[in-house]
């Protein structure tokens, strides 16, 4: 297959600004979402990620804003993603610019959310986003993952694997697997819960959580993703979009 | 003043990111579902996003298909993308459904044959020779998302024919199989991948039509 792995940098979003900013010596305003992201696309980056952590709704309201003038000047994919509950939610990004919409807790909730947005708007908009961990204690699951909601404090029982493939029967068009215990460690992403989601999902799958070196995404495509996504890393300047691409490109990857 | 260009408005597509690449290129462009603008204008373009049966049935509300009838009779230029280009063809199934398209091009989109479906990212592509829309950037990657396509191509296959209409050139990608990923067939052009979304490529892309509307 002669599609590339996509690079994806994520950007936390609070009320119209970009959490853990940092300041890029050519960039204006670091805080700022749609520079950012200006500075993302010139590097490189094969789509890019705004997650809102916004609180209120108000907030909310900005993010369509930053999604619209982000929109307006970025040419490659939008994904946006964070607090997304509805079909109207959905309309509403996708009318301001977004490409796929990230839909998490909600649809965990009521998974007939996947569908009804994939009816609507086709599962290419659709992006379920799985924040998983090993289970521990005296929680079981067929798979030894398990879902988790709040930032991955809670664990909610469900088998991230079973829920993964039943998302991509219900319409979601790609899957962002996000390992909550490689989140932030930098130690590379969980290859083996990426493998166990490969086996038996056949949308795109995006692995996410715990990259810190450019071997970390080699190593994540090579398990089965097929894009790779990463905030803090190119956010603190740790690694550029060029540097994970030549080390995906040496180890035979097809990269853009 | 540039070429005018109404991108057609009828709900489907990110139409935004549309608007703006055609305008960093230097079109006049105009977002709307006007007939009479969309009858007029240098080059129509028809975005397209979701469901095959969807966009078309949107595209007749406005009786979009009408008026790309007419541009083509007419000889005046017109673009699909993505969903815009399926519509070009016979018809499209999905989900064991078929629906019918507007027949400019025989054919009928179906599923991708591949492991992993959708087809999202950016893949090369096989571009014939003469190409306009592909001239400088025929070595580049596009971005594609999509789960149907065309997966062949018949009109114009007799490269023996001789007259004034030359066959459309066939542009192609590979995803699990050859699919058509661009035809230029005289006064219409289409994109099964999103210009609008490929960088700097799909910005040159645009830039080759927008300044074929001469």
């Amino acid at each position: 297959m002669s599609v590339a792995i996509r690079v994806i940098p994520c950007l936390d979003v609070d009320a119209g600004r970009v959490v853990k900013g940092v300041n890029f010596a050519d960039l204006r305003d670091a805080g700022d979402p749609v520079e950012l992201a200006g500075r993302y696309d010139a590097e490189g980056a094969d789509e890019l990620t705004f997650l809102d952590v916004s609180a209120s709704s108000g907030d909310r309201e900005t993010m369509v804003d930053v999604v619209r003038r982000t929109a307006e000047q970025v040419f490659v994919p939008l994904t946006v993603g964070g607090g997304v509950r509805s079909t109207d939610d959905v309309d509403r990004l996708l009318r301001a610019g977004a490409d796929k919409v990230g839909v998490n807790t909600a649809a965990i909730a009521r998974p007939e959310l996947i569908a009804e947005i994939a009816e609507r708007f086709g599962s290419q908009v659709l992006t379920l986003s799985v924040d998983a961990r090993r289970v521990t204690g005296d929680v079981t699951t067929p798979s030894g993952y398990e879902v988790t909601t709040h930032g991955g404090r809670r664990g909610t029982g469900i088998d991230a694997v079973e829920w993964a493939e039943k998302a991509a029967v219900l319409g979601a068009g790609e899957i962002l697997l996000n390992s909550m215990d490689a989140d932030g460690t930098t130690a590379g992403f969980d290859l083996e819960m990426l493998r166990a989601v490969r086996e038996r999902v056949h949308v795109p799958l995006v692995a996410s959580g715990g990259a810190g070196t450019p071997q970390h995404f080699v190593e994540a495509a090579q398990a089965g993703a097929d894009a790779v996504l990463a905030a803090s890393v190119f956010h603190f300047g740790v690694l550029t979009v060029g540097q994970v691409k030549d080390a995906m490109r040496a180890a035979g990857l097809v990269v853009r | 003043m540039g070429a005018r260009v109404v991108v057609l408005d009828y709900g489907f597509g990110n139409v935004r990111s549309a608007v703006r690449s055609l305008e960093r290129v230097g079109a006049d462009v105009t977002l709307t579902a006007d007939r009479a603008a969309a009858q007029e204008a240098d080059g129509l373009v028809v975005p397209g996003v979701g469901a095959f049966a969807a966009c078309m049935a949107g595209l007749k509300v406005v009786r979009g298909h009408e008026v790309v009838g007419r541009r083509l009779a007419g000889n005046r230029p017109v673009l699909g993308i993505c969903v815009g280009m399926q519509v070009m063809f016979d018809a499209g199934v999905e989900h064991g459904e078929r629906a019918e398209g507007m027949g400019e091009w025989p054919g009928v989109v179906e599923r991708l044959g591949a492991p992993v479906v959708p087809h999202m990212g950016w893949s090369p592509v096989e571009v014939p020779a003469g190409s306009t829309l592909f001239e400088g950037i025929a070595d580049e990657r596009f971005y594609f998302v999509h789960s149907y396509a065309a997966q062949t191509f018949a009109k114009g296959h007799d490269e023996n024919a001789v007259g004034v209409f030359s066959p459309p050139k066939v542009t192609w990608a590979d995803h699990g199989g050859r699919f058509v990923a661009a035809v230029e067939d005289g006064p219409l052009a289409a994109t099964q991948f999103h210009p609008e979304k490929s960088g700097d490529a799909g910005a040159r892309l645009l830039e080759n039509w927008v300044r074929s509307l001469a």
